[in-house]
């Protein structure tokens, strides 16, 4: 049959042009390998050490890191152990602000990148080079910038006073607001770039088609362009996600003690010499079981979906 | 001949209908009557305002004037999903994300027709597409031909009063798009829904329509039966687009009760009919190539009207086509049937060419 001869062509020359390709991830897996697994691999080493005075482990085997951000021992650790909510508390917030975060990136995001996406061709170029335009300065200057503007006396609430909107200065700075505006600012072009590529790609058919069958436009957008978008809504939303939880910039600057995210509590515990970098390391290897448990629950959900 | 009666009321009335881009006109002006139960074909080159005029029915298209009625209601301002009105899309627009049967039922859950319902008529358009064993399956696992079906069944589903079909069978290839043919015909008589077909393909207009509108630069030049549009073309446009002719500059002589006399090139006075009532004067004869002969020119016995030599001829299995140039310069193309008797001329010989009654048409312009 003609049909056959032909896919066992096809399947032939793609086995020759498509086969011995492997070594060419080879510079990437030695960069990855080493400055990254081997990082990590040091830090799960460093979190079941013991911490020196000022800084530094001696090489010891201890639990006392994973130990302590559990468990309350009292003032002395000699005490009856009782659950430690302090750390937990710093974790559930930086989940919720990340996810908070995301959710934001995402309602901002996803019309930002429809629009660049309905543009002709050309002008697409212009608007996507728009959106990455802040982010040729630096993100300390830029979340140092958001400080001034957000602050009792600064533009934002002049501007709002001004206007007559409020009568007194808005209390911004060092609440989870201001976190949020942080992070939502400084990840939002994550979310806007994966979600473009998807929308760039979508046959605008498939909306003609909705409002033919009797959908309105929201019908279309939830039943239609969402799901047939969301590889990219999907991958802006890791993008968005995981910095934001490991964030430390933004809480640092604009937020204060009870603000307080992972980020800066890793941080803290590696600068200066107040650290304990053990804890740090555990700290680190806790966020890093979190993020990796979440990645896998959404590939499980994944698979079965496409098992369907 | 038998012709199928068609129904008196108007499903679709096009009236007057315009529409600009700018200062490009892709429609000037339409109208158009469409019959309730009528399989009714817009032909016309790429750009000739079909597809807009299909676009402005389904609601895809806003018009800059005129109105467009359905059983009598004007829909021009109705958005697209409020229209009755369903469409078959050329690359078939079928949801990715979706299994065949939740494509099909997806206008009938927008009709909130309840559960039992929809899932019964779903079971039933698949039926009728010959797809009840793929309803479980995404579209990305059909075959193209498949794929088309889906895109017909999920259309008729929520049994519209008026389908649309934009190109549906051209991705499709060759033996199956005459297969479909056969088929969507055949669907169209079951369903008795009145489809509006748009195609580029005069062959695929000929063989399925109960009647055609021909298009070109945004204006219908010709409505009529596909026999009558091929028998009796109105004006050059038509005859030329709707099969093959040859395009002949006469001069007329008198135009009188529907039949012209015509001197043809080389002087031979020739009576045909006529498509409009012309002054005396220039104007031009559509012959169409399987409607003449090939006669010897020094017979006096013989029928001949004009006379040239044979320039080429190509074989064509069941048709010989034979290319003349005529003595003023014009070539003429033969279709012959080949058969034991046919004789092949040489190239060069002197031949003379016979018309067969009804052979030739005055057009219109």
């Amino acid at each position: 049959m003609a049909g056959g001869i032909a896919d066992a062509g096809a399947g032939t020359g793609a086995g020759i042009y498509r086969g011995r390709a492997g070594w060419l991830i080879l510079p990437s897996w030695l960069v990855i390998g080493f400055f990254l697994l081997l990082p990590v691999i040091m830090m799960l080493v460093y979190s079941f050490l013991t911490k020196e005075f000022r800084g530094g482990v001696i090489w010891e085997f201890s639990l006392a890191a994973y130990d302590r951000f559990f468990f309350d021992r009292g003032l002395f650790g000699d005490e009856a152990p009782v659950i430690e909510w302090t750390y937990i508390t710093i974790f559930w917030r930086s989940l919720w602000q990340a996810g908070l975060a995301t959710l934001l990136c995402l309602v901002i995001g996803f019309p930002t990148a429809w629009f660049i996406a309905t543009r002709v061709p050309r002008h697409r170029t212009v608007w996507l080079l728009l959106i990455t335009v802040p982010y040729w300065v630096n993100l300390l200057i830029r979340t140092v910038s958001m400080k001034f503007l957000i602050r009792d006396s600064g533009p934002l609430n002049e501007f709002l006073l001004w206007l007559g909107v409020i009568a007194e200065p808005v209390h911004l700075i060092n609440t989870n607001l201001a976190v949020q505006l942080g992070l939502f600012y400084s990840y939002l072009p994550f979310m806007v770039l994966p979600v473009y590529a998807s929308a760039e790609r979508y046959n605008f058919a498939l909306s003609e088609a909705a409002a033919d069958l009797y959908a309105g436009r929201w019908t279309t957008l939830r039943l239609i362009i969402l799901p047939v978008v969301r590889p990219g809504i999907i991958a802006g939303s890791i993008l968005v996600f995981v910095p934001s939880l490991g964030a430390f910039l933004a809480p640092d600057l604009l937020g204060g003690a009870k603000t307080f995210m992972i980020g800066s509590l890793i941080e803290e515990q590696f600068k200066g010499n107040a650290g304990n970098w053990p804890f740090g390391a555990a700290v680190s290897m806790i966020l890093l079981t979190i993020v990796m448990m979440l990645l896998l629950l959404y590939a499980r959900t994944q698979t079965r979906r496409e098992a369907r | 001949m038998l012709q199928r009666v068609l129904s008196e009321t108007v499903a679709v009335g096009i009236e007057n209908v315009t529409k600009n881009y700018g200062s490009f006109t892709a429609l000037s002006g339409v109208s158009l009557e469409i019959r309730d139960n009528e399989f009714f074909t817009l032909l016309g080159p790429s750009g000739c305002g079909k597809t807009t005029l299909l676009r402005s029915i389904a609601g895809f298209e806003e018009i800059s004037g005129g109105a467009i009625r359905l059983y009598g209601a004007d829909i021009a301002g109705l958005p697209p999903h409020r229209r009755p009105v369903n469409t078959v899309f050329q690359q078939y627009a079928l949801f990715p994300h979706m299994t065949v049967a939740q494509n099909v039922e997806f206008g009938l859950r927008r009709l909130k027709q309840p559960d039992a319902q929809a899932r019964a008529r779903c079971a039933e358009v698949l039926e009728l597409v010959q797809l009840s064993d793929f309803a479980g399956r995404t579209p990305a696992q059909l075959s193209g031909g498949q794929q088309q079906r889906v895109a017909l069944a999920r259309a008729l589903a929520p049994r519209p009063k008026l389908l649309l079909l934009d190109e549906p069978l051209s991705a499709l290839d060759l033996k199956l798009r005459q297969a479909v043919r056969v088929e969507l015909k055949q669907i169209q008589k079951e369903t008795g829904i009145t489809f509006i077909f748009v195609t580029h393909d005069q062959e695929e207009a000929l063989t399925m329509s109960d009647r055609i509108a021909v298009m070109s630069a945004g204006e219908v030049q010709q409505v009529g039966s596909p026999r009558e549009i091929y028998e009796t073309p109105r004006n050059r446009f038509v005859a030329d687009f709707i099969g093959e002719t040859n395009l002949l500059d006469v001069t007329v002589t008198a135009v009188t009760g529907g039949r012209a006399n015509c001197i043809l090139p080389g002087g031979r006075a020739i009576d045909c009919p006529a498509a409009a009532v012309l002054d005396p004067g220039p104007g031009h004869l559509s012959v169409r190539p399987e409607r003449m002969r090939l006669t010897t020119p020094t017979d006096p016995e013989s029928d001949t009207l004009l006379s040239g030599a044979v320039v080429n001829h190509v074989y064509l299995g069941t048709d010989m086509q034979v290319m003349v140039r005529l003595d003023d310069g014009e070539v003429m193309t033969l279709r012959l049937q080949n058969s034991d008797t046919t004789t092949i001329p040489e190239l060069g010989a002197p031949v003379g060419i016979a018309l067969e009654a009804g052979a030739a048409r005055l057009l219109a312009d």
